[in-house]
């Protein structure tokens, strides 16, 4: 097998990947919803060494993809300004925005910032009271703690110099709007498992009784993907809709409560646009009331923001799941990573980034699996 | 951004009111806030997500992890933006 070597533990991939195809006896559409798993699918080739029954389909969980254009400009008008140091994890530095990327603000003379952690930027604030320091507050459930907890401790701090341009996404509304779209195919979800670290698990009981769908929660390791898969085409074939924890070893029912109490404390529901997909009611997560005057968008006036998506790129079907990467024809042509007309191909996490960086050029190659 | 990757605590300390310590990813020593972990203790292996300890792990799976990890490079990538490097997935 092309790829079995690279596993952790061949012989257990070896073993799952046969219990997967002994036990598949019909097509079934699984979505793996993080990006980092989708990673992990393309570059050890997990697609094309399951049976061809299994089509997995690239879920939106790349926050750096779906980051919507509007707050893209909007973080590029703000770096722009003299008076503002940006800091930004560095996925977002090449995310094209309508005309330019961070990375350009930041040559022609911006002080736009990599940091690791978002407490770095507050560090930065609090070091230099003569720059408004932003940060840039985007990602899924897993970063929100750490951004949430920024805000606490610039509050703590008395900083007046810091706020945070926040553009949250949260996973179960996504998986709502995915399994209530109308060309939906997806038939049982993986659900991110560092996602499901920080919240746990009781937010997914509802959706799989709501519309009678798998979901596993999985970690994001070749094995545990797999193990993922083998999980929800079990319960697919018995006819089965349940919730199950294939990550049990970093995953606890309850999540992480003091996490979850600080982003209530935080933030609050609003709804958001998703890059590629559009609005999404209560999908994202915004400052409250009370920590508004953290909030970047209000603090600086930005104007009017005129957006413009690249007529060619197709991310939007991507993102859904409708295309895969290799089908845009922009791919690997007009759109590579060094030059990205889209926000999946930027991030390591994006699908059409992964297609690429794995040399998945033609559609729908599979390998021939012997053994 | 979005990886988790497991590291192991070596040491905690008060940081400005704020629970910090130091956590080794394999060689790589980084400061991470153990703020959202009140009962992690040295020695305890840990997920940290931008700078953040999100979950605790058992120490074969955190050193599993860690060593798929080293192989793919992954750790250098996640780990290696400081202040002012220039970006790259
Ligand atoms: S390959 Fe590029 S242009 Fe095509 S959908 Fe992906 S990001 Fe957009």
């Amino acid at each position: 097998m092309k790829y079995l070597d690279e596993y952790r533990d061949p012989e257990l991939a070896a073993r799952l990947f046969d219990e997967i195809r002994r036990i598949t006896t019909r097509p079934w559409a699984i979505m793996e919803v993080c990006g980092g798993q989708t990673h992990s699918i393309i570059r050890n080739g997990i697609d094309q060494l399951l049976p061809a029954e299994i089509e997995l389909i690239h879920g939106p969980g790349c926050p750096v993809c779906v980051t919507p254009l509007e707050v893209i400009d909007k973080a590029l008008a703000i770096a722009a300004r003299p008076e503002v140091t940006f800091c930004s994890f560095g996925d977002m530095l090449r995310v094209p925005g309508s005309s330019q990327d961070l990375f350009r603000v930041k040559s022609l003379g911006g002080d736009v910032r990599v940091v690791y952690s978002p407490l770095d930027a507050v560090k930065l604030a609090q070091q230099r009271p003569d720059r408004e320091v932003v940060f840039f507050g985007i990602g899924f459930e897993t970063t929100a703690p750490a951004n949430a907890m920024a805000i606490v401790q610039a509050e703590r701090l008395g900083l007046t110099n810091f706020s945070m341009l926040v553009s949250h996404v949260l996973v179960p509304p996504a998986i709502s709007a995915i399994m209530e779209a109308p060309r939906n195919r997806v038939q049982a979800f993986l659900a991110a498992g560092h996602v499901c670290s920080v919240m746990g698990t009781w937010q997914y009981g509802p959706l799989v009784e709501r519309y009678q769908v798998p979901i596993v929660v999985t970690g994001f390791e070749p094995l545990d993907v797999l193990e993922g898969i083998r999980r929800a085409v079990t319960q697919l074939e018995a006819g089965r809709a349940e919730l199950e924890n294939a990550y049990a070893r970093a995953v606890r029912p309850a999540g992480n409560q003091p996490a979850q109490a600080v982003l209530d404390q935080v933030f609050e529901l609003t709804d958001r646009g998703w890059r590629g997909i559009g609005s999404i009611p209560q999908s994202g997560w915004r400052l409250r009331e009370r920590y508004r005057r953290f909030d970047a968008e209000a603090r600086f006036d930005v104007g009017h923001i005129h957006t413009a998506e690249s007529p060619l790129c197709h991310s939007g079907e991507v993102l859904q799941g409708l295309i895969k990467p290799n089908q845009c024809p922009a791919f690997g042509t007009q759109c590579t990573p060094r030059n990205p007309l889209g926000a999946t191909m930027v991030s390591s996490e994006g699908a059409c980034a992964a297609y690429f960086q794995y040399g998945r050029f033609i559609p729908s190659e599979r390998v021939e699996v012997a053994g | 951004m979005c990886l988790g990757i497991p590291g192991k605590v070596l040491a905690i300390v008060e940081d400005g009111g704020v629970r910090m310590g130091k956590v080794d990813f394999d060689g790589i020593v980084k400061d991470v806030c153990l703020a959202y972990l009140p009962d992690i203790q040295v020695g305890d292996y840990t997920i940290v997500h931008v700078g953040f300890a999100i979950t605790q792990l058992d120490e074969a799976s955190a050193r599993e992890s860690l060593a798929l990890f080293h192989e793919l490079g992954i750790l250098e990538e996640e780990l290696g933006a400081s202040e002012d490097t220039e970006a790259g997935p």
